[in-house]
């Protein structure tokens, strides 16, 4: 078995998401490789070249990956993968936008977010939010496959000394540009890789009343988080969705405020290893997965909280 | 410009799913169906460009068996022109869907394709980017706002960093996020209205397409349950369970 891994990245350092699906591709055995594609890229390449048990770090330095639009990136994973028995990226928004595209052009099925791997060519992964595990067996020659990253510890940054080989390769399609990006709370701790995150939903009310949350947040070096309804709401920005459609996430310890607990949101945060749930209706759904409950108007307990921290 | 919507007919999201005592699935006998709610934003979307002027005529399509054109029946009720069903009653891969509605989307000529990012039940989050691979098109996914100007169109994508714009070239294929737009509720004289639109029946083995499975589905499991566990009183006893029960912080 040869694995073939898709580097996450943004051209200065690689993605921690990254050494997740490294550590998927160690489960299925055999040589791993990673693919570092982008432009002005050598700082990757090297640092993916220590990341423990990776044989070779191909590096396709180009202008027309600058951005990793799928339609370039695509034609070289291509390219590349013909080699390979496995090709894995994770499953962020990154992996789950070019691999599928891959997939298509080398004729092979996809297997999306697997959570675990039974054999090379056996995986199980959730369907219906994640209430339901299939396990399925793959018969294609090349398994495309992406990682949850949750299920999966990331591999040693450090302590490889793989080889770094340039190649070229992959077309130019000339068929999308990338415009802009707008990030938003850049300073604050990364929600997927939090140890403690704190979220609030609808209960909120608004997106000034969220300072409770940065304030509890700050305190214990947590990422703040939401449901969709605050996000649909307008108090938070997008990028903070735990859930089916936003992050999976799975930190030591995960406190809902003013959250109801929807099947949907469950999805994103129900593999946190402590659930604490703060919400004044006794019935919501949240507390049947909650370790510890209160059931408290959030405007008291939130302030009460972090008074106590 | 003709647009393809592609429609998936899925267990209501509001249904908690309930897998089969023989581990073989998830049971669907007699539990309610409806329209992917992404699917509907994709629909939705085809609805304002043809508001706009941008779209004449809106096809939807789906491939499926059973009750499929129910669905269909009602993107037609939310204002689609005609319905395509793709009929069969196997459960195809993604890769294989894509064939098929590349295969229509080639016939019907149209000018794009609108997807839902993912079906909220296989969760795949798939087709719309195979599509676009087949048909050599533009991709643009995850999309929370769509504007589109001649052969151009500017895309705001929901990325797991926040929000990322592109462009990209006429034909394309885009997938629709939860936040592109509020899907219109469909109402009495609209139902009754989508009952004389056209609804075209394909076989699928008329198509002549290789669409075997690539997986075979060994079981199907409830995960772990998660037990329920204390109600604390008091923010204090909170505090307390936190530091020195579960030592989380
Ligand atoms: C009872 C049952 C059993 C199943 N068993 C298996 C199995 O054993 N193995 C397996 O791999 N899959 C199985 N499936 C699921 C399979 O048929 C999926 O429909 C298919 O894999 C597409 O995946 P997805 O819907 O998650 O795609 P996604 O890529 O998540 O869908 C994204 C979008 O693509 C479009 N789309 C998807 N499907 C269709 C469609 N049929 N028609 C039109 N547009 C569509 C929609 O716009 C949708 O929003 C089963 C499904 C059911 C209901
Ligand atoms: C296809 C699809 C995908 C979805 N994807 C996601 C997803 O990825 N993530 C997600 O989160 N949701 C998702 N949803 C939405 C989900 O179904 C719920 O609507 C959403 O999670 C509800 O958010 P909420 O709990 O904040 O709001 P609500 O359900 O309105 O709950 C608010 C809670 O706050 C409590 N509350 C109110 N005031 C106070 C107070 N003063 N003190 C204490 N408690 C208070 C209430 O008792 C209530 O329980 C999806 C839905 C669909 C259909």
């Amino acid at each position: 078995m040869t694995n073939l891994v898709i580097v996450e990245h943004d051209n200065n350092e690689v993605g921690a998401a990254t050494l997740h699906a490294v550590t998927a591709a160690q489960q299925i055995g055999g040589d791993i490789d990673l693919l570092v594609a982008g432009e002005n890229c050598a700082s990757v390449a090297e640092a993916a070249a220590k990341i423990a048990g990776v044989s070779s770090v191909k590096v396709a330095d180009d202008a027309k990956f600058a951005h990793h639009m799928a339609e370039n990136l695509a034609s070289l994973i291509v390219e590349v993968a013909t080699g390979y028995s496995h090709v894995l990226a994770s499953a962020t928004t990154f992996g789950k936008n070019v691999m599928p595209r891959a997939a298509a052009l080398l004729d092979k099925a996809q297997i999306s977010e697997i959570v675990e791997v039974k054999s090379p060519d056996t995986f199980v992964r959730p369907i219906y939010a994640g209430n339901a595990l299939a396990t399925v067996q793959s018969a294609d020659t090349i398994k495309m496959i992406t990682v949850r990253t949750i299920k999966f510890e990331p591999a040693a940054s450090e302590g490889g000394s793989a080889s770094i080989e340039a190649i070229s390769g992959g077309v130019d399609a000339g068929l999308s540009s990338w415009v802009s990006q707008a990030l938003s709370n850049n300073d604050q701790v990364d929600l997927t890789s939090a140890k403690i995150v704190v979220s609030g939903g609808r209960g909120m009310q608004s997106g000034d009343n969220f300072a409770m949350l940065h304030s509890v947040a700050a305190k214990l070096g947590a990422a703040v988080g939401a449901s969709r309804a605050a996000v649909d709401s307008g108090f938070v920005p997008n990028e903070l969705q735990v859930g089916q459609t936003g992050k999976v996430i799975a930190p030591d310890l995960y406190i809902a405020v003013g959250i109801s607990g929807a099947i949907q949101h469950l999805a994103g945060m129900k593999e946190s290893k402590v659930i604490v749930a703060i919400n004044n209706d006794s019935e919501a759904p949240i507390f049947q997965v909650a370790d510890y409950g209160l059931v408290a108007d959030l405007f008291e307990a939130v302030p009460e909280l972090d008074a106590a921290l | 410009m003709k647009i393809l919507v592609c429609v998936k007919r899925v267990l209501d999201p509001q249904v908690k799913a309930r897998v089969k005592a023989d581990e073989s699935g998830v049971d669907l006998a007699n539990v309610k169906m409806t329209m992917n709610p992404f699917c509907e934003n994709a629909l939705e979307e085809a609805l304002r460009l043809r508001e706009a002027g941008v779209v004449e005529e809106i096809i939807v399509a789906s491939v499926g068996g059973g009750k499929t054109e129910e669905t269909l029946r009602h993107g037609l009720a939310m204002g689609a022109d005609r319905a395509i069903q793709v009929v069969t009653e196997e459960m195809l891969e993604p890769l294989a869907i894509a064939k098929v509605l590349k295969q229509i989307a080639e016939q019907e000529g149209v000018g794009m394709v609108i997807a839902g990012k993912q079906a909220i039940d296989d969760d795949s989050n798939q087709t719309a980017q195979m599509l676009s691979a087949l048909l050599g098109w533009s991709q643009a996914t995850y999309c929370s706002q769509i504007k589109i100007d001649g052969d151009m169109a500017t895309v705001t994508r929901e990325v797991d960093a926040g929000l990322e714009t592109i462009q990209v070239k006429m034909p394309a294929v885009m997938s629709a996020d939860l936040r592109l737009n509020e899907p219109r509720y469909v109402k009495l004289p609209d139902v009754m209205k989508a009952k004389r639109k056209p609804m075209d029946k394909i076989e699928l083995a008329s198509l002549g397409l290789d669409t075997a499975n690539r997986l075979t589905t060994l079981k199907v499991e409830e995960p772990e349950g998660r037990a329920a566990g204390v109600i604390v009183s008091s923010v204090s006893e909170l505090v307390d369970k936190l530091r020195n029960e579960a030592k989380v912080i």
